[in-house]
């Protein structure tokens, strides 16, 4: 068995064995998304207008939720240590727990959205690219999260500045897929937004892992 | 340096602030040799096996294995070195024979550890998820890890904690065994009459 399904296995094992952490970013976004109707007035056009732009930051917002345990739990009993003194590349056993990481939170997240928009009022036709959009995204944004958990894992108390690290820097996420899915609901081609989102990803997948593993050395010693 | 050489310290020194941990500190080790590491608490033991490790960098001087900076190995190299922190590096929620496995994919080793688990008296627990097991159980379940990952350098920081009689005496026993076949071993220990045996290396840190 190779080191980096060896390292996706065995994260998604530990992550089913503690479902009920799994749910938390999930309930939060539901419960960021219901609060906006409330605050604002429930007309279905006035919603429609809000609601790409809720999605998206109750995405964001959301994602940073389940960050803490990435990289502080490994250290904590010493695996981390392990993992870096082991002959596997550090840069493969970041990629592998940040896939983990990604395919327990964010995707549960993402199916999540499009249900959300429909009671947004959000029509049909543009669920499709809300969804690819958001599943451009998730790359980049996984990446950026595993990073800001890994720069601070030798804190002690790393959870409120990974947000102030990492929020800035899901700009770009931000405007491309909102622009992706207002064009969509708008009837426009949106190919231009999705493939910033696509470069992005290609960016943050292939330089993002050395960056961590890097943070993740400087952080343990 | 002679010949046979393989772990080397040479004028290594670390500062925390302004406190000086240890300097001017030299050691060579080689082929069945056994370093004792002693000093009170807070002298630098597990700080000096870090760096033995590749996991932390001294102030001053240098380490290396075979030659090479720890600091700079990779690959099968890295492989030859093994440390044993305080932590066990064991999954509390996953089972002693899941952590295993994990343990020796990540070193790229498929090997059966049902003989280990039995010398070990953690056969009847190895289905069971780590964090039902006693602080002593999960120490042993380090020691399995350790014996698997059959490296020929081992770095153990106060291995004997938590252990009972019959534990100790079976580590000290794969200690020996590990030196006479040719391995090498540093061992941070506050009994260091434990693990006594002819020709071994004693840095005292205090």
């Amino acid at each position: 068995m190779s080191a980096f399904q060896a390292v996706l296995l065995r994260d998604l094992r530990v992550a089913f064995r503690r479902w009920s952490e799994l749910a938390h970013p999930l309930i939060f976004f539901v419960i960021v998304v219901t609060l906006f109707p409330l605050a604002l007035s429930p007309t279905s056009s006035q919603l429609r207008e809000v609601g790409v732009g809720v999605l998206w930051v109750a995405t964001l917002l959301s994602s940073l939720l389940a960050l803490d345990g990435l990289f502080r739990a490994d250290a904590d009993d010493g695996s981390l240590e392990q993992m870096l003194l082991s002959p596997a590349p550090m840069t493969i056993t970041v990629l592998a727990k940040v896939t983990a990481h990604a395919l327990v939170t964010l995707l549960p997240l993402i199916c999540l959205v499009p249900v959300s928009a429909y009671t947004f009022n959000i029509p049909l036709a543009a669920l499709p690219t809300l969804a690819v959009a958001l599943l451009l995204a998730a790359p980049t944004l996984s990446v950026l999260v595993a990073l800001g958990a890994a720069l601070t894992v030798g804190l002690r108390r790393g959870g409120s500045i990974v947000g102030l690290l990492v929020l800035p820097l899901t700009a770009p996420l931000l405007i491309f897929g909102t622009r992706a899915t207002d064009l969509s609901v708008n009837g426009e081609p949106t190919t231009a937004p999705l493939l910033f989102l696509g470069a992005l990803a290609a960016l943050a997948v292939s330089l993002g892992p050395l960056a961590i593993a890097a943070a993740v050395k400087v952080g343990i010693e | 340096m002679t010949d046979r050489t393989l772990l080397c310290g040479r004028e290594l020194a670390v500062w925390r602030g302004e406190r000086c941990l240890f300097e001017q500190l030299h050691f060579e080790l080689g082929p069945e040799q056994l370093a004792v590491l002693v000093g009170a608490n807070g002298s630098g033991k597990t700080t000096l096996l870090r760096i033995l490790a590749g996991l932390g960098l001294p102030t001053a001087g240098s380490a290396t294995w075979k030659g090479t900076s720890i600091a700079e190995l990779a690959g099968e190299e890295r492989a030859e070195i093994a440390y044993r922190g305080h932590h066990d590096a064991l999954k509390r929620d996953m089972t002693v024979v899941e952590n295993l496995a994990f343990h020796s994919a990540l070193w790229g080793q498929e090997q059966a550890f049902e003989d280990v688990l039995e010398e070990l008296k953690l056969d009847h627990v190895a289905h069971m998820r780590a964090r039902y097991l006693s602080a002593g159980q999960r120490r042993r379940a380090a020691m399995a890890m350790l014996k698997l990952q059959g490296a020929k350098l081992w770095l153990l920081d106060e291995p004997t904690t938590n252990l009972d009689g019959e534990g100790r005496a079976l580590l000290v026993e794969w200690t020996h065994r590990h030196i006479a076949g040719g391995g090498l071993a540093v061992i941070a220990t506050h009994q260091p009459d434990e693990f006594a045996m002819r020709g071994a290396l004693v840095i005292d840190l205090s």
